[in-house]
């Protein structure tokens, strides 16, 4: 497949020469109402489709709107393709397309320097350069001397190429996207046929929209031949992945499909109960759409009903998960203090944003660690943890289930939006693999008379029954009050009340037992461990990568589980010299780690609602390497 | 499945009762009980949910399934199972300062969606378990530890609350009207969807002879108005005065002084629930002559029926979940 797309056929073409490249950033930018979001995830699909490895970054303002050709209305979507396995979306886009001037002024200092800019000349007029803050185009000043420019009139190139669809007025300009993409196929070799199938599928029910844009499209990818837009295409080869079947996946819908699975594996029936929020929300609209899977989505008259209706479920037998963002998680936070005084299994997500208060809300970060320890009244511990990439959301949602069922507990489950909108190749798994999660319910009286109590705990587990309404002799009463063991009557006795705080704290921390223990990559003999957990798994691993390829020795390791650590956590911890955290927030886990162990980190911190960048966690490698 | 047989002890707990003696609590649950042991529901098949208060205690003295949660959501967790679990009997017990005050937003939802849940309000105008402030029902002008100078908030009414939400089952009901209360119970249980069943209960320690207008020897036959489905709307000794709607509201009236065909005939099935709302408006509160009965039993889709409805339909449609297909319903490519 690789060889053909780079044979030149075609005469036009002669003249361009093709370049391997083993990885390129693209970055596309325009307006919100461009289409940029869909124009990426369609350059992604082909190169999946062609075999790169890759991993996406989309970028959008929270308005849906904002008014048109401003700085804060500006939408971007970067991806990097590789030939071989990459674990970012990349620091610097090589390729830059923007749309109009104020997606130009937004991104143009991330460009790399000699990078190639693409540019749709025709929105460059007096109006969208006032309204991006240009005092003279930049077009025409110079001001971007230093980059490979590509002008091209894209809009009255697509108003000539659909003329025949029978999109009319405002519409046919809505196809400029397709355009851009079709000139972003040609220059990079991408397959067209992924494209132009999912054109005809999307739009089926409008013939006269698919017509457009396979016109657009087909127009961009002309433009480029017949033009020689550049002297020089480029290919970059598949790369050399396991074998296996991949399918390209965000975390939101790994995650929502981690829970159908969970639901599958554990034999119950999935209930997510959910108020929309970003960026959040995907998971509910996913889930919505599986009810042939019989899960019942519950979108709920707020975030505190949303939760309530979680544990009413729970209660029912159900496997039970609410998902929100941090404003949401605060408003839960009582909700989900009943649970863990009820000890009934479910799973809360957390798609972390920007904060404090409505913050950044389609900003990522790792702000919420702390909160979603601690951020209860009481003594209420539970089990917290994280994934680290968009298609580790699918593994991880399965394994809270795992672990809330076994242990009658809620699970936190902390994404970030980095994870929920970033995309990557999965290799999927094999359903007959899927772990057997199911607990069974209590059916049988399980005390003295042939009574139920409800507070009998599993000797192992310290798990309460879960015995559901419905079973006859097991009729209980549950409540926030505090419950006496064994009974589950309400106690007020000082003894009752140290014994049930320990005995919560305890099932908590013996979970440590059951889960898997942090594993050390790269060099053991290292001295500088570099710790992380959720979304800035790529970054470090990256950046690891490129120092240990400048011939120094580092070891990195990422955290699944918050709460409780793995066992093994210390040992790992005190058998190197030096101990670097990044984190996107004030250095919460390294807080945790000290709190923990009397272990010293040092932190590289950043709250900036954007992720780090490969080469910002490699300087900071480097400079501690150096003492 | 025969139906059990059971006596009112098959549903005491041997958890001690712990409110107030003298409490109007008492009466209401002797009241459910009783009515749970003529039903003759599976016990296993009913749960209680409650949220905080003195009423929200209830749960812990029904031999049933139950859940006493936090203040005002009671609606919601409710609302979680009976959509989970269209199996069971779902019964919420809530007081005026749980459902109306900081659970408001979770009983109006509720009410909408029609979510099969027999909601239970004990409303004794006052809080009682944080001992004594005035409560959204308390009336205007109110004295109170938090109110010395008398309260300013209007009050709700909770069944014009209610029939505002369109809801589609409204009652009220007296604590001490034992034979009226289980009535209003087995209907409720009956009708399918949310039901509301106001509770006027009286509060002997801090709110004593609340209702007194329409429980007292003296008064009650002067103030309170039964509504009998299908009958003409008449109270008062020998039935002398009558409701009639006049002006685009319900007024009390002489009966002698009016035209018989005149006079408000009942109808609890009315699709549109504007006339049972002008009966809600008859009296704001227990004063004067109020209303007493059932004021609203018209039927709609529930909402746990539609859940279900569309998880059918979806299999019909798209056939049964299948975890392969879903993992590659996004495309695919092989690597060898």
């Amino acid at each position: 497949m690789s060889d053909t797309t780079a044979t030149v056929n075609d005469e036009s073409e002669q003249q361009t020469q093709t370049a391997e490249l083993d990885r390129v950033v693209i970055r596309l930018a325009g307006d919100s109402g461009d289409g940029m979001q869909v124009a990426g995830s369609r350059f992604t699909d082909a190169s999946a489709a062609f075999g790169n490895d890759l991993a996406t970054l989309p970028s959008f303002p929270a308005e849906i709107r904002a008014p048109a050709g401003t700085l804060p209305g500006v939408s971007s979507f970067q991806v990097q393709i590789a030939d071989f396995d990459i674990l970012t979306a990349g620091d610097q886009p090589d390729v830059l397309v923007a749309m109009n001037p104020a997606a130009l002024k937004a991104n143009l200092a991330d460009l790399r320097q000699g990078g190639t800019l693409i540019v749709n000349t025709e929105a460059f007029n007096e109006r969208n350069l006032a309204k991006a803050g240009y005092e003279s185009n930049p077009l025409e000043d110079g001001s971007l001397e230093g980059y490979r420019v590509i002008k091209v009139p894209m809009e009255s190139l697509t108003k000539e190429a659909v003329k025949d669809s029978g999109v009319k007025g405002r519409d046919v300009l809505r196809s400029k996207n397709f355009f851009a993409l079709g000139l972003l196929a040609w220059l990079f070799h991408r397959p067209q046929e992924p494209t132009l199938q999912w054109v005809e599928q999307k739009f089926a029910s409008r013939p006269e929209v698919v017509k457009a844009n396979v016109s657009a499209f087909k127009a961009g990818y002309n433009f480029g031949v017949t033009t020689e837009a550049t002297k020089v295409t480029y290919l970059v080869k598949p790369a050399h992945l396991p074998p296996g079947t991949y399918t390209n996946v965000t975390g939101n819908t790994a995650l929502a499909w981690g829970l159908i699975a969970a639901a599958h594996a554990a034999k119950l029936p999935l209930f997510y109960g959910s108020y929309p929020i970003t960026p959040a929300s995907d998971i509910l609209h996913e889930l919505a759409r599986r009810k042939n899977f019989g899960v019942r989505t519950f979108q709920a008259e707020d975030e505190i009903a949303a939760v309530g209706a979680t544990i009413g479920a729970a209660f029912g037998g159900a496997l039970a998960v609410t998902g929100t963002s941090g404003p949401g998680l605060a408003l839960k936070s009582e909700g989900i203090s009943l649970a863990v005084m009820t000890e009934l299994p479910m799973v809360i997500v957390d798609v972390q944003r920007g904060g404090p208060s409505t913050g950044l809300p389609t900003k990522p970060e790792q702000t919420d660690l702390l909160f979603a320890l601690y951020g209860r009244h009481g003594e209420s511990p539970l089990p917290v943890l994280a994934a680290a990439s968009p298609s580790d959301a699918f593994d991880v949602a399965i394994e809270a289930a795992r672990i809330a069922l076994k242990y009658m507990t809620p699970v936190l489950l902390l994404s970030d939006n980095l994870i929920a909108n970033g995309s990557e190749p999965w290799r999927l798994p094999a359903i007959e693999d899927l772990p057997d999660i199911s607990v069974p319910f209590a059916t049988e009286p399980n005390g003295p008379d042939g009574r139920f109590m409800p507070y009998l705990r599993d000797v192992h587990t310290f798990a309460r029954p879960w015995a559901i309404p419905g079973t006859p002799g097991l009729e209980h009463r549950l409540g926030g009050l505090e419950k006496e063991a064994i009974t589950g009557n309400v106690s007020y006795d000082p003894a009752n009340h140290q014994l049930m705080t320990d005995s919560r704290a305890w099932k908590i921390a013996n979970i440590a037992s059951d889960i898997a223990p942090v594993e050390v990559e790269g060099d053991d003999d290292a001295s500088l461990l570099v710790l992380g957990w959720g979304s800035t798994l790529g970054s470090i691993r990256a950046a690891a990568r490129r120092a240990r390829n400048r011939g120094h020795k580092v070891a990195t390791a990422h955290l699944r589980y918050l709460n409780p650590f793995p066992e093994n956590l210390e040992d790992v911890l005190r058998s190197f010299e030096m101990i670097l955290v990044p984190e996107l927030n004030t250095g919460q886990l390294r807080r945790l780690l000290r709190a923990e162990y009397l272990i010293d980190s040092e932190g590289l911190n950043k709250v900036a609602g954007v992720p780090f960048k490969v080469a910002e966690v490699e300087d900071k490698i480097l400079e501690m390497l150096k003492r | 499945m025969t139906t059990p047989t059971y006596t009112r002890a098959d549903f005491q707990t041997d958890q001690e009762v712990r409110w107030c003696p003298g409490c109007g609590d008492y009466t209401i649950l002797a009241s459910v009980q009783n009515f749970m042991a003529e039903m003759g529901l599976p016990k296993e098949k009913i749960v209680f949910v409650s949220g905080i208060g003195c009423s929200s205690r209830f749960p812990y003295y029904m031999n049933t399934y139950g859940m006493h949660t936090i203040h005002g959501r009671a609606p919601a967790i409710a609302t979680g199972l009976a959509a989970s679990r269209p199996d069971l009997s779902v019964w919420v017990v809530t007081g005026d300062g749980d459902a109306l005050s900081i659970g408001g937003n979770h009983l109006i939802h509720a009410l909408r969606r029609n979510i099969n849940i027999k909601i239970l309000l004990f409303n004794n105008q006052i809080y009682g378990l944080t001992k004594g402030q005035y409560s959204p029902t308390s009336e205007l002008g109110k004295r109170t530890k938090s109110s010395p100078m008398g309260a300013i908030d209007w009050p709700f009414n909770p069944v014009a609350l209610a029939l505002g939400a369109e809801a589609t089952f409204v009652a009220r009901t007296l604590d001490m009207d034992r034979p009226l209360t289980q009535k209003i119970l087995e209907r409720a249980y009956r009708h399918q969807g949310a039901a509301f069943i106001e509770i006027y209960q009286n509060c002997n320690v801090f709110n004593d002879k609340a209702f007194i207008e329409l429980t007292g020897k003296e008064e009650r036959v002067h103030n309170r108005i039964d509504l009998r489905h299908g009958e003409p709307i008449v109270f008062g000794p020998d039935q002398v005065k009558a409701v009639v709607l006049r002006d685009g509201r319900a007024q009390v009236v002489d009966r002698a002084s009016v035209d018989p065909a005149e006079i408000l005939v009942h109808d609890e099935t009315r699709p549109d629930p504007t006339i049972a709302f002008a009966l809600a408006q008859l009296s704001h509160g227990p004063h004067g002559p109020t209303p007493i009965g059932i004021f609203r039993d018209a039927p709609r889709a529930t909402y746990e029926r539609l859940m279900a409805d569309q998880i059918v339909d979806a299999q019909q449609r798209s056939g049964a979940g299948d975890l392969a297909a879903l993992l590659r319903s996004g495309g695919t490519w092989e690597v060898e």
